[in-house]
């Protein structure tokens, strides 16, 4: 497909969605059912404008990111070290990885009660339970890619006489890369989850608690103003890693 | 050697079991936060009994396997639809990108408001999570048919139904059975997150209100049971996966 044509249809499916928004304005208008449960897309966006212009919406969504950040970032360091650990050790990945499979299964969201019960309804907590949580996949991802090197690779690192660290750090490390940044990538999206629930539970000031208040109060616009931002969060940090990953692999196309 | 592989598992869990009962005997900890192995047993059991497991984990479980099935259900036709009619595909491909990202839980205070507590809004919210990775698989299920096979539909002058249900839906299945048991995890997360988030059903809710309440034992116990549930759904899909697909599933996980 030539560029022209693919952007053109690109143009279309952007047209479809600007339809869709349409039809979203007509049923809101239209339909009779009052704006409290749907309000129209003018209103959320009026209600965007407002928030954003009175700087109250800007310093919720910075709160909310900055957790979710914070939290992953700390995430994947530990899961990265931690992975590297468990799976350049023949010996580690068989006593401590069924004990990691054990605990996989459980829904990320369930290790927040159990914070709470130690640290109390505060930003600590959703800041540990957000770094418990998006962990999970880093580190997962690094045990796997860390420990599937290509034989060959350490036949070479074997007949170079690398140490363990330099094995790790010149072949094991560079192998995993696709996992880890695969890790990493799911670990936002869990961040971000737990961000927001976090911030419900704990009345931590940021978009999480911002949209359960607009709901309690049937401030819709302001509800569905909330969503559209978190929507767009989860959508930006998905480019942004997708770009990451792209720059980061290049290497690897070739 | 299983056996062996088996025990090394098994040494690191029980070891720290262990140190973790002596260190709350010894210390003679009392703690509204923390439980002795031994006693998140005890209420593990008494939970059982007494029919809290039973009531809650039917709770937690008819909200994720509903929600997944009309999540999936529609999901399916969806991806049929775009499938076969690659000009839709390009023309939803912006909507899909824009909504997807959307996190299930963000909806969370929209469902209260709409639908209020109870098994709807959760049922919904789950629909919502499983719908987009049964839409991403099934459609690239579908666009990944042996075209031969489409082939073969033209050649017998199958019309569009029959093509779909003779042809299409078959020759994608064992694809969309691992997309449903992907996604079954998926509904599970979500519909224990709105438990502990706001809705007053289930293992999430327990969970809290024990956390709430301290009582940690009971606490611990429920957590332990939601890590078992989750282990269990995905193995009986897993083995029924490869009692019903076999190998044609295995390729279809890997892709």
């Amino acid at each position: 497909m030539s560029p022209v044509v693919r952007l053109l249809w690109f143009g279309g499916s952007v047209a479809v969605t600007a339809l869709l928004v349409l039809l979203w304005q007509l049923i809101a208008t239209y339909s009779g059912i009052p704006p409290v449960f749907l309000p129209g897309p003018d209103r959320a966006w009026n209600a965007l404008v407002a928030g954003i212009g009175t700087g109250e919406l800007t310093r919720l969504t910075w709160a909310t990111v900055e957790r979710m950040l914070y939290g992953w970032v700390l995430a994947s360091m530990l899961g990265i070290a931690l992975g590297a650990l468990i799976g350049s050790s023949r010996r580690a990945r068989e006593y401590i990885g069924p004990t990691l499979e054990l605990v996989r299964p459980v829904p990320v969201s369930a290790f927040m009660p159990i914070v709470m019960a130690f640290l109390g309804l505060s930003g600590r907590m959703v800041l540990v339970v957000i770094a418990i949580g998006s962990i999970w996949p880093v580190l997962l991802a690094t045990v796997h890619g860390v420990s599937n090197v290509e034989p060959r690779l350490l036949e070479v690192s074997r007949s170079l006489r690398f140490s363990r660290f330099q094995t790790l750090w010149k072949f094991a490390l560079p192998n995993a890369q696709t996992d880890i940044l695969a890790g990493m990538r799911l670990g936002l999206t869990v961040a971000l989850v737990l961000a927001v629930i976090g911030e419900m539970l704990a009345s931590e000031a940021g978009l999480g608690y911002h949209i359960l208040t607009t709901a309690r109060s049937y401030r819709s616009d302001q509800l569905f103003a909330g969503v559209i931002l978190l929507g767009l969060i989860g959508l930006a940090s998905n480019l942004v890693l997708q770009a990451i990953e792209w720059r980061v692999l290049r290497w690897r196309r070739r | 050697m299983n056996a062996t592989k088996f025990a090394k598992g098994a040494i690191f869990p029980i070891a720290a079991l262990i140190v973790w009962e002596a260190a709350m005997r010894i210390g003679n900890v009392q703690s509204d936060s923390l439980a002795a192995p031994s006693q998140i047993a005890a209420a593990f059991y008494q939970a059982l009994i007494d029919g809290t497991i039973p009531r809650r984990t039917g709770e937690t479980l008819r909200t994720a396997l509903t929600g997944l099935a009309l999540g999936g259900g529609a999901a399916v036709i969806v991806s049929v639809i775009l499938g076969l009619v690659p000009a839709a595909a390009r023309l939803m491909q912006f909507s899909i990108e824009v909504l997807r990202p959307v996190p299930a839980v963000a909806l969370i205070p929209v469902a209260i408001m709409t639908l209020g507590f109870g098994y709807g809004m959760g049922i919904a919210l789950v629909a919502f999570a499983c719908f987009w990775p049964v839409l991403i698989y099934g459609h690239s299920a579908i666009v990944n048919i042996e075209p031969q096979l489409l082939d073969v539909s033209r050649v017998l002058r199958l019309g569009a139904f029959g093509r779909v249900t003779k042809i299409v839906l078959p020759a994608a299945l064992p694809r969309y059975f691992v997309a449903f048991r992907l996604s079954a995890a998926v509904a599970l997360i979500i519909s224990v997150t709105v438990e502990i988030a706001a809705n007053p059903l289930g293992i999430g809710h327990e969970l809290m209100t024990a956390s709430q309440s301290l009582h940690p034992d009971l606490m611990f116990a429920m957590l332990l049971w939601l890590g078992l549930v989750g282990w269990a759904v995905n193995a009986v899909l897993l083995f029924a996966q490869r009692r019903l697909f076999g190998p044609a599933a295995y390729s279809a996980s890997l892709q």
